[in-house]
This record gives structure tokens, sequence and C-alpha cells, in this order.
């Protein structure tokens, strides 16, 4: 026993470098894990707060993009609009009842406090939390397209893992056909994303567009992803899809989180299938 | 004494706002981000080494971290260097004992204090990248990162000796 004390005593601080680095280690590997929500993450009050108060600064520098930005979609909503009217008109459609819609998504408008983009696992960090109803795993987009998925939420932010991470999978397919693929990252250009395991029968061209799949509770069909760039066919394969983003990753400013109302249902009935 | 220690907990907050609200953004080149902080390896006093200054890199590395939404890795890096400082400048300098009581790094030779900068940054530098990417088919970005960033980051630590070490000694 004397010799156990005297042996942690004489070497104290090796042991505590031992033990400080397995704590850092495990922070690291729990961060791999997709599922798990980490403990280290900026969605916390003080990292929230600081990253708040630095992005008011950073703001004013995009104004003139995110003007430019919002009116565009407003003259594009504005169209869309106008034709649906028309068309109830033209259908002489009765009274909508709309307390009983069949609304399947909801949109919750968020802003970037903090934008990653030139490391190999990126995350974002957003305004809103619990207070404005995210939770984990809800789709992130913005009038450009896709942008990742909630991940760690605190009361009053959260933490998104952008599809630029290398553990980011996303269904997508292509506008045209109903190919579908994954979306992925090699971490090496953040302009540029990969699509794998679509089939080569999909026949892509170099500027197809890619949208989100709709096989997921995530995200709606059709959210704008980007055109293809270039390819390769080896063996009846694709070797790689290289994928230009509409979106400029480093550039982001405001955003909308997507909640699935049939979510849960979704979950319920397929766990029950699995589980017979 | 105790004014030494408020004016260690000033530099760390300094260095952690500096690098997230500054450095983190420079994407020089696209992706080359120098991580300063570990300039506090440095800073701190060179004594026999004791717990405080071991815990006190962790928790610089952890903050990083947590800002960064990088789990452990820079804690587990900056760990390190702290853990090895001594052996390492031990080597450099080729004394088997150093005298703690009047070390600084402004009464060596420059080429020596060079060497002992470049080896600990360079370690700190590819064990951040290494378990950033933590695949062995990405070691040829892992050295590319490493070596590049570590250049950013040790000219920012030689520019900071320059403007501060004077001070320090008077």
């Amino acid at each position: 026993m004397q010799q156990l004390i005297s042996f942690i005593f004489k070497n104290k601080h090796f042991l505590m470098f031992l033990l400080l680095e397995l704590i850092a280690i495990s922070f690291t590997i729990q961060n791999y894990s997709y599922h798990r929500s980490k403990f280290v993450n900026s969605a916390n009050f003080i990292t929230g707060s600081i990253y708040k108060r630095i992005n008011t600064v950073k703001e004013y520098i995009h104004l003139k993009e995110e003007n430019s930005q919002l009116s565009k979609e407003n003259v594009y909503l504005k169209n869309l609009l106008d034709k649906e009217n028309k068309s109830d008109i033209l259908n002489d459609s009765p009274l909508i009842d709309t307390t009983n819609t069949n609304q399947k998504y909801f949109y919750i408008s968020s802003k970037i406090i903090n934008n990653d983009y030139n490391r190999s696992n990126n995350y974002i960090t957003i305004n809103s939390g619990k207070n404005k109803g995210v939770t984990p795993d809800m789709g992130v987009i913005n009038s450009l397209g896709i942008i990742g998925i909630t991940k760690s939420v605190s009361n009053k932010y959260a933490t998104v893992l952008s599809i630029l991470n290398i553990n980011s999978k996303i269904n997508v397919k292509l506008s045209r056909s109903n190919y579908f693929g994954s979306l992925s990252w090699n971490a090496k250009d953040y302009k540029i994303v990969q699509i794998l395991d679509l089939p080569v029968q999909a026949n892509i061209k170099v500027g197809d567009t890619v949208v989100t799949g709709g096989k997921s509770t995530i995200f709606p069909e059709g959210i704008l992803v980007g055109t293809i760039k270039d390819f390769n066919v080896i063996n009846n394969n694709y070797e790689y899809i290289n994928i230009n983003l509409f979106n400029d990753m480093s550039a982001l400013g405001y955003i909308e989180i997507i909640k699935n109302f049939d979510k849960e249902q979704i979950k319920e009935l397929e766990e029950k299938t699995t589980n017979e | 004494m105790n004014r030494e220690n408020l004016n260690i907990a000033f530099v760390l907050i300094g260095l952690v706002l500096l690098q997230i609200m500054i450095l983190n953004n420079i994407n020089f080149l696209g992706y080359i981000n120098p991580f300063f902080y570990m300039v506090f390896i440095f800073f701190y006093p060179v004594k026999k080494i004791d717990s405080a200054f071991l815990l006190l890199s962790f928790l610089l590395g952890l903050t990083v971290d947590f800002f960064s939404n990088s789990g452990g890795i820079n804690a587990a890096a900056t760990l390190f260097i702290a853990y090895i400082r001594i052996p390492v400048i031990k080597s450099v300098l080729g004394k088997t004992e150093l005298e703690f009581n009047n070390f600084s790094f402004r009464k060596l030779k420059f080429n020596k204090t060079i060497s002992i900068i470049a080896i600990l940054t360079f370690i700190h530098h590819f064990i951040v990248f290494g378990l950033e990417y933590f695949k062995l088919n990405n070691i040829q970005l892992i050295v590319t990162k490493t070596f590049l960033t570590s250049i950013f980051t040790i000219i920012l630590i030689l520019i900071s000796f320059i403007l501060f070490t004077n001070r320090n000694a008077s």
C-alpha cells in the first residue's frame, strides 16, 4: 500500500497528464459518432452569446448581399403566389377550410452566428434553440439551397452539422430523373461536394441539377443542392461525381429550419415494421 | 506571486478571444488559420513541471474546442506539448538539468529559441490535424496542412516574442 501511494506521488504529473489526455481523446471520439449528442459544442450559453456579439459586427459586411438575396426570393415567392391564385379562380373552388390543413412542413427563421467551412468537420452555430422549437435532426436550408442538419440544441442556441462535414450523409437525387445517391464531402474544397452510390444508369451530364431526395424525414423533396461539375466512370461505376454548390458556404446569413410534422408518425411506423 | 497569476489569467482570456474572433477567420490561401493560442506554452514561466500548468493548458485547449466544435482535439494537443516542453528544451540545449530560476527564452541564442518553438509547434499542429482527419489515407493532407499552418503560427509567435518579452524581462 505504501509503495502504491509513493508510486502515485512520484508519478503524479505523469498520471495527471495521462488522465487529462484520455479525457481529451474521449471527447474527440465522442465528436465523431454522429448519433450521440456531444458535450463539447458551441451551443451552450457562454459560447453562444459571445458568438452572437461578434456576429452583430460581422453582419454589416454582408448586409448588401443579404438584401439582394431576400428581394430575389420575394420576387420568386410573389410570382408563385400569383400562379396559385389564378388556378384557384379557374377551379372555382369553394371555401377552403383552413383549420384542417395538411401542412407537412413548418419553417423556423433563424440566423447563423458562427460558420466554419475550412476544416474537415465543420459546424455552424445558430441563434435559435429549444425556445423556438428546434430539436436535433432538423433540416437547415436558405433560399439558395441546403445547408445542414441540427445536432446539439441548448435553450437559445443550436449547432448545425454542415454539409461540409466528412460525417454528413444526405439523401439526394437528380432533378430530371429519380435516381438517388448520397451527398458527402471529401474535405478538399468548400465549394464542391460529392455524390456517392449513384447507379451508372442515371446517365448524368455536366450541368445537371441535384436536389434533395425526400427519402428521409429531415428534408422535403426538391430542395436545391447544386449542379454537376465533373465525373468519371470506371468499370461501369461512377468513380467520383463532383457538384458545384448553389450556396456559397463561406457567406451564410439568414436560414430556415425545417420542422416535419409527420416525422414522429413516420418514425413510429418504421420502428413498428422493423420490430415485427 | 498574486500579480503573476492575474497576469496569466488575462493572457489566457486574451488568447482565447484573439483565436476565436480573429485568427479562426483568417483563411489565408483558403484554409490556413494559425493556432496562435499555443504561445501560452512559451509564455508560462519555465519552472519545474507543475500540475497547474498542465491543467491550464488543458483548459485553454478545451475552451478553443468549445468554440470550434472540435471535440477535444486542441485540448489533447496543447496538453501534450505542455508535458513535453521541458524535455524538448533540455534536449535542444543539450543539458541534463536546467536552472529554472533564471531561465528565459530571451537569454538563449536565437537559433535555439527558434528550434524549440518550431519543434513544439509542429508537434502541436500535427496532433491537431492528425486527430481531425483521423485516417491514414489523408496523411498527405495532414502533413501539408501541418507544415503550412505551422509556418504561419511560428511567424506570429516570433513577432509576439519580439514585441512582448522585452517588457516582461524588465
